[in-house]
């Protein structure tokens, strides 16, 4: 009897701000088995363009996850109201109001990165993953959920371009972080770097044939990177070939 | 599929919504933006006389920097003749839209920073690079030839590339202690590419960056000649 009383009553609605094993679905899978960029492919143009530096990188992807998640918040939030004829302009209005307040507040509290930045936040409204969310996702879930996805997608993004970074600086510049304040020099021809390639003693010495290559430095790289990565991906996870 | 008017309803309301929504945050941000956008213009002035600082420009906070400029440095505005414009400040002067005059009627800020009893002259000069604009402060000691330190800055240059000019210090290291006349004739501060020849007016370029520095060597040649009749001026 009690059994019978008790899944009566738990059964009805699950709370608005759930947080079980779908939810922790919706962040982790981009991060791996849907990525937006390696499997989904999307986003590949400000990869190219903003992974020349860790720093920028880093900033981007912060502002995506942003843009991403409340971008899929409010169109979830307005999907009944949305007329369906319109609703990709509507969608560009979202993002394009989310992406001018995040230019206003980095300008006004980070005036340097902004500066560095310039031209590619307002590049966020043209990121195809946030569309392609807003589409795919938020138009068909309840807000919360739609929540999660966003921020979920702007991980996984985020996580390919520092990864992109990372590499593409640490072999086109010899640094990591350059510009802010944990800035660190690993490999250069100076004894402000911790691998001195012009020292006369020490583990510097085995790598006094490098030189920094520009190639990283130049956006191609970033599509050779990428490419690689989602070659490694695919090899590691054989069942995502056929996916996109 | 909903109604026509319905449509227009919603898409009005959506935008006027966001469009409140925007010029408010816009609003209530921006002098913040233009505070931060003036005091990083001084920064890179400055960042030409960092020697002479009573701290690196790095290390100075954003008031430390508006103090400097309220204390210790003197802004004069110069017409094409090298005469003084007394009605304006030189940060009020926007190479952006001067060089868009025609050059007779362009004006020129110029910076006299003091320390120690020295005066330090801080030109600014303004070019083109590979993509974009690229601009600097170049600072002279008083015999107006010897110079004790340059700075640089780019729109969009390429990043370890053209960009070198700004992200790499020792680029701006290299103009320390250039002359910019030899025995009375101008000769401005060339950047090469390979060897330098004649160390007193010559600095080596960034490798990979030949259009960038080739654009910085024409920049600081016009750009100092700009401000030669003044120095002839004062000097006589």
């Amino acid at each position: 009897m009690a059994d019978v009383l008790e899944t009566k009553v738990a059964e009805p609605k699950e709370p608005v701000l759930a947080f079980g094993k779908k939810e922790k679905k919706l962040l982790t899978d981009p991060l791996s088995e849907n990525n937006p960029i390696t499997v989904q492919v999307l986003g590949i143009c400000s990869a190219l363009a903003v992974t020349s530096l860790v720093l920028p990188s880093f900033v981007i992807s912060i502002a995506v996850i942003f843009v991403c998640a409340f971008s899929n918040l409010f169109t979830s939030l307005l999907r009944h109201y949305i007329p369906n004829q319109v609703r990709m302009i509507v969608q560009l209005v979202i993002i394009a109001t989310l992406v001018s307040v995040v230019d206003y507040v980095l300008k006004a509290f980070s005036y340097e990165v902004w500066k560095q930045l310039s031209v590619f936040i307002g590049l966020i409204v043209t990121n195809c993953i946030i569309m392609g969310r807003l589409e795919a996702f938020a138009l068909a879930n309840k807000p919360w959920k739609s929540f999660l996805d966003g921020v979920g997608n702007g991980l996984g993004y985020g996580l390919i371009l520092i990864g992109v970074a990372v590499i593409r600086e640490l072999f086109g510049k010899g640094t990591l972080f350059a510009g802010s304040p944990i800035e660190m020099s690993i490999i250069g021809p100076s004894a402000s770097y911790w691998i001195n390639t012009a020292a006369e003693s020490g583990i510097g010495t085995w790598f006094s044939w490098y030189a920094n290559n520009n190639l990283f430095v130049l956006p191609p790289a970033a599509m050779f990177i990428i490419a690689i990565f989602i070659w490694i991906h695919r090899t590691w996870r054989p069942h995502l070939v056929d996916v996109s | 599929m909903h109604s026509n008017s319905y449509i227009i309803r919603f898409v009005l309301i959506l935008t006027t919504v966001v469009a409140l929504l925007l010029s408010v945050i816009y609003f209530a941000l921006k002098d913040k933006a233009a505070v931060n956008e003036a005091i990083f213009n001084k920064r890179g002035i400055i960042a030409a006389v960092n020697d002479y600082l009573p701290a690196p420009v790095s290390e100075m906070s954003d008031e430390d920097v508006a103090q400097l400029f309220e204390t210790d440095i003197e802004q004069k505005v110069l017409d094409m003749s090298g005469n003084l414009v007394d009605s304006l400040m030189a940060e009020d002067v926007d190479l952006a839209q001067e060089r868009k005059k025609p050059e007779s009627e362009r004006l020129l800020p110029l910076y006299v920073y003091t320390a120690e009893g020295q005066k330090y002259y801080i030109m600014s000069v303004r070019g083109n690079g590979l993509w974009d604009a690229i601009w600097g402060a170049v600072a002279v000691k008083s015999d107006f030839s010897t110079v004790v330190g340059a700075s640089f800055d780019h729109a969009q240059e390429t990043p370890g590339l053209g960009a070198e000019i700004k992200d790499n210090p020792t680029f701006s290291e290299r103009f320390k202690n250039k002359q910019i006349v030899n025995d009375g004739d101008y000769t401005s501060v060339q950047v090469v590419k390979g060897s330098v020849k004649n160390p007193s007016f010559q600095v080596d370029g960034i490798s990979g960056a030949t259009v960038t520095c080739n654009g910085v060597s024409e920049m600081l040649d016009r750009g100092i000649g700009y401000y030669l009749p003044y120095f002839n001026k004062i000097r006589s």
